[in-house]
């Protein structure tokens, strides 16, 4: 890949490994099929559509693919939980609606690369038998979805979607379906139920697990962007050769999306785990701000658990156990999790000694009141209710009992909820006020303790008697 | 009075309806989206003409309409704008972003709610409102002029005057 020029300026990092990204701000690249085909693309298509499609399940399994969506979970065997002897039709959906605040990765691909999607998608669809299949992308992507739809067309006319591709008889169709502003459509049984034209309440698993009951109560397969994206590389490489990127039940590439307080900004595709926390910081995006020290990293997109800058991290067992600080955490599903936080979407916030951590945690709150679907109580109202408090300590107007409330109103929303919106939304909190506990109660106003009263509550407790 | 969709745009939305073999209340979010993008905002006539056209209650429409923030009840200015309000692009400065293009354009947020989030220009030129995450972290600010896409917005008076 010596020969690839990027554009000036825009040169990965020399401690990236572009695969996924390989084509992002390539010099003379564009997103036509001709571009694409002219740089062996399709081939892939080609090789994995003379394979048995339970072959193709076991070269991702064997690659040890991790969903890059957030969750982390093995691609390979959530197509495996597609029913046996099933005779309805299979539905595949690529999730696009990528809206974690920190991850800007997919977005890229999109308007790059988008040839690449399509062909693993359609090596995807071959693999797990969908004849139809969706990429539900985010309405702010307008432009994504245009190309996208250019893209299938292209495909189309090329004989890589349709009928009888590549005269193998099997058919395929691809459809781009516009969302509508709504995070919780990321969520996969949301997403189902928007593309079946609904609010996108997400559905109770089980029995709703979407492999057995998705689309249309059909058996469904979601997956992300980069992950679809992944099944073609690991088709051209090997599933054994894919998996010798990265590190052991971390393999592979992915793309980190740095955004903050450092001096470069930007995304990065690195093998999982061989690079540090301190080395994306320091080395990666040119350090932080002059003058400025790291106070606090959100790792995994905004639903990821704050990290402090002065914490040690315990990780390993037995032999293998060390601490560690927060430079040297390696960027991996496993370490991020012994860490107490979680490698996510790849969504990596940076936060310097100028930012206050009662206005970042609010920022975070006022998101999440906004997205909660509104479905379970807990999520509904205590998203809201988390917002309201932060926005008093914001403002100067917060009793320092209001921070235990704080927490107390996250622990009951985290673990009560249909979906996994209700931690994504309680995490930041239970994290920031535990990590910094002593900031946010400076930043109440003691005084207020007892004379702190909502006169309507007052009102309606004395009309109660 | 009932809507007026031109018989192209009719067409397009048709084509769109067969992208859902199995289920056409599917095409709501599509057709709703032709609709917005055609009329600026989605009326009570245009939740109608999709029940119609999808043959579902008007309420099956409505409900979606309500829901997502990407589909408006009432008319936008001629342009409308979405700011980027979260941490990654707030910290970059999209508040101060928000503020400086209202001061630009005369707008008043003063009115603003969460159900009823866009506020208009005196001139009816531009309209705005704050978007959740726009999924470009690291070139903050950013914002959405229609369907265009901004980012590292530092100069309000090019951003605006590219819109006439």
């Amino acid at each position: 890949m010596s020969q690839i020029k990027y554009i000036a300026g825009k040169e990965p990092h020399a401690n990236e490994t572009r695969v996924v990204f390989k084509n992002v701000d390539r010099e003379g690249w564009d997103p036509s099929i001709e571009t694409y085909l002219k740089d062996g693309g399709y081939e892939q298509q080609k090789k994995a559509f003379k394979m048995e499609p339970g072959d193709i399940t076991s070269e991702v399994k064997t690659a040890g693919l991790r969903g890059r969506g957030g969750a982390g979970f093995p691609a390979g065997l959530k197509w495996s939980f597609l029913p046996p002897n099933n005779d309805k039709p299979v539905y595949l959906i690529c999730n696009a609606d990528e809206s974690e605040p920190g991850t800007f990765k997919d977005r890229y691909i999109i308007h790059q690369d988008p040839h690449q999607l399509i062909e693993g998608m359609a090596i995807s669809c071959f693999a797990v038998g969908a004849k139809l299949a969706y990429i539900y992308i985010r309405e702010e992507f307008p432009e994504g979805a245009q190309i996208l739809e250019t893209a299938i067309a292209e495909a189309h006319r090329n004989g890589f979607l349709g009928k009888d591709i590549l005269g193998t008889g099997f058919d395929l169709e691809i459809y781009v379906h516009r969302g509508a502003g709504a995070y919780i459509c990321g969520e996969e049984t949301g997403l189902i139920e928007s593309l079946e034209g609904k609010r996108p309440y997400p559905r109770i698993k089980p029995p709703y697990f979407p492999a057995a009951m998705g689309l249309y109560l059909c058996p469904t397969i979601v997956n992300n962007v980069e992950t679809l994206c992944h099944v073609k590389h690991i088709i051209g490489m090997g599933g054994e050769n894919w998996s010798k990127t990265g590190t052991p039940n971390n393999t592979g590439t992915r793309i980190l999306c740095v955004s903050g307080d450092v001096e470069k900004p930007g995304y990065f595709e690195v093998q999982v785990g061989k690079v540090t926390l301190g080395e994306v910081i320091n080395n990666m995006c040119g350090g932080l701000k002059p003058g400025r020290k790291l106070k606090a990293v959100i790792p995994g997109g905004s639903s990821a658990k704050v990290l402090r800058a002065d914490e040690t991290f315990k990780i390993g067992k037995g032999d293998d156990a060390k601490e560690i600080s927060i430079w040297d955490i390696p960027m991996d599903f496993d370490t991020l999790a012994a860490c107490g936080s979680m490698a996510g979407s790849g969504g990596v916030i940076i936060m310097d000694d100028s930012r206050s951590m009662s206005w970042v945690i609010n920022n975070l709150n006022n998101f999440y009141a906004h997205e909660s679907c509104g479905q379970c109580t807990p999520c509904r109202e205590g998203s809201l209710w988390m917002k309201k408090i932060t926005d008093r300590v914001v403002a100067g107007k917060a009793a320092p009992s209001d921070i235990d409330q704080l927490d107390a109103v996250a622990r009951n929303i985290d673990g009560r909820t249909i979906c996994a919106f209700g931690e994504a939304a309680s995490w930041p909190t239970e994290s920031f006020v535990e990590k910094f506990r002593d900031e946010l109660i400076a930043d109440t106003n003691p005084e207020l303790e007892d004379a702190f009263v909502n006169a309507e509550a007052l009102t309606a407790a004395a009309n109660l008697k | 009075m009932a809507l007026e969709v031109p018989s192209e745009l009719e067409k397009e939305i048709d084509d769109r309806i067969t992208h859902y073999p199995v289920s056409k209340r599917s095409a709501v979010l599509p057709v709703l989206h032709a609709l917005q993008h055609h009329f600026g905002f989605i009326s009570e006539e245009s939740v109608e003409w999709a029940a119609t056209k999808l043959e579902l209650e008007p309420i099956k429409v409505l409900e979606v309409v309500t829901f997502y923030p990407g589909f408006r009840q009432s008319a936008p200015g001629k342009y409308h704008i979405r700011v980027c309000r979260t941490l990654s692009c707030a910290m970059a400065g999209s508040y101060e972003l928000m503020e400086s293009i209202c001061k630009k354009a005369e707008i008043d947020r003063s009115g603003v709610t969460h159900h009823d989030p866009v506020a208009v220009s005196r001139d009816g030129k531009f309209s705005i409102e704050f978007a959740e995450c726009l999924a470009s972290c690291g070139t903050g600010p950013v914002c959405l002029v229609e369907d265009d896409f901004h980012e590292a917005v530092t100069d309000v008076d090019a951003l605006l005057s590219q819109y006439k």
